[in-house]
């Protein structure tokens, strides 16, 4: 049992003061570890503050890094480059590498090709080259996401506008798009296609396949009031729900939230750019302008591990202070 | 013949291009700056459009004007005129109001962001 749960009335593993402790606990970046598919995350700094060493023995481990937001350039944070690359450099210090990034989106502030240039640019320091991308938003403004889908899905086998799936080390990772034609009044959304095509692709799988899907707007009701949720992310679920382990990675909403929901533990990542409010805390879900000397622990990374035989992914988040 | 036949064609076009395109576009974004000939302003911020509803004779003018610091779009819910390009801080879009009736509209980019336009002749 966590120690985070002090009330947990719908039996669902979580509670309000536990997402409140939970953010305190978390901070920029988190770092992902599948073991024996069980998520398991630690921010960066706990780690550089304890001492320690990633787990050595784990069979994998990747980074989620999200909401880069690169061109913003207003009071919550001048400069989003500079706090991007602290994030980089984290990853660089880490004494284990990860084995890829996956990015959950807003790369960009206003899908500008200039944009997409300097996130690319400053990318080239970090040492983990393999990277994996969903979009946000912000990077198919204008263009339905032809620029996005021409830079950063060259290395896998997109089909739709722009979902996908791949495997490494035995666990089965599923990149949805759910910012697209979205519907007047209502939520992010699959679509009818993507959610056919996630169907086909989980098929045939075996249930004890650990499975991480990422998408950029959370999969689950996180605040529908600010359109913190996706409208059919429960149909895509249903998909897998027969599997033993799934662990669902978002962006979106600047800030760290876990849920536990039978075998599925759903998580969102700090942004590298600037935080937002908790979910109903203020008027709207714009950019929250924090003292200077606050902002770098408002912002993050997520680190992940699998470790074979083991069922859960551990989730590892840590912040850029 | 064939000129009164190009001329009801002509005609036909135009009668069609009016009932699609009810509401003309006028406008390109502007910055907050220009001058703006029209009243009927709609301010963008915390996420909302306000007035939410706005009531404008035919051939005025709108502009909406994003005073939050994301972007945000207008984009007609029955595809009724042209969709903004992305606003960012204090950057503006105008229409020109056509044909008499109700046109809702919302934000793509947050699209629980809806409102409404009220033409009168």
């Amino acid at each position: 049992m966590s120690d985070y749960i002090s009330h947990d009335h719908e039996h669902d593993g979580i509670d309000r003061r536990g997402f409140l402790k939970c953010m305190a606990w978390a901070g920029t970046g988190v770092l992902w570890t599948v073991s024996g598919g069980v998520l398991a995350s630690k921010t960066l700094a706990q780690i550089a503050k304890a001492g320690l060493s990633l787990p050595k023995a784990t069979d994998l481990s990747f980074l989620q890094i999200s909401d880069s937001h690169i061109g913003f350039n207003k009071e919550a944070n001048k400069d989003v480059t500079e706090t991007f690359k602290i994030a980089l450099d984290r990853i660089n210090a880490m004494p284990t590498p990860p084995s890829f990034l996956i990015h959950t989106g807003d790369i960009t502030q206003l899908s500008k090709p200039e944009e997409f240039d300097t996130f690319d640019e400053v990318l080239k320091s970090c040492r983990t080259r393999d990277v994996f991308y969903v979009p946000g938003e912000h990077d198919v403004l204008n263009d339905g996401g032809k620029l996005y889908r021409e830079r950063y899905l060259k290395k896998v086998e997109a089909k739709g506008s722009g979902w996908y799936s791949f495997n490494k080390n035995g666990v089965h990772f599923i990149g949805l798009v759910n910012v697209l034609d979205l519907q007047a009044g209502g939520l992010g959304q699959l679509g009818e296609e993507q959610l056919e095509w996630l169907e086909q692709d989980v098929k045939g799988l075996g249930a004890d396949t650990p499975i991480v899907v990422f998408a950029h707007i959370p999969l689950w009701a996180v605040y529908p009031q600010w359109g913190w949720g996706t409208s059919d992310s429960e149909r895509a679920l249903g998909y897998l729900k027969r599997f033993g382990s799934v662990t669902v990675l978002n962006g979106h909403i600047h800030q760290v939230l876990q849920k536990i929901e039978g075998n599925v533990t759903f998580h969102t990542a700090m942004s590298t750019a600037f935080p937002q409010p908790s979910p109903g805390t203020a008027p709207s879900p714009g950019p929250m302008k924090v003292p200077a000397e606050k902002l770098r622990s408002l912002l993050g990374l997520t680190n992940v591990e699998y470790k074979q035989g083991k069922t859960a992914l551990a989730i590892i988040d840590s912040n850029l202070s | 013949m064939t000129t009164l036949i190009s001329k009801i064609r002509i005609a036909a076009l135009l009668c069609s291009i009016s009932s699609l395109f009810l509401l003309a576009i006028a406008g390109e974004m502007k910055g907050a700056d220009s001058n703006v000939s029209s009243g009927n302003r709609i301010e963008i911020k915390d996420f909302a459009f306000n007035p939410q509803t706005i009531t404008v004779k035919s051939g005025e003018k709108i502009t909406w004007i994003n005073r939050d610091e994301e972007p945000h779009t207008i984009v007609s819910v029955e595809k009724q005129f042209k969709k903004s390009s992305a606003l960012d801080t204090d950057q503006e879009f105008t229409i020109t109001a056509g044909a008499p009736g109700t046109y809702t509209y919302f934000c793509s980019v947050h699209p629980k962001m809806t409102g409404t336009i009220v033409v009168e002749k």
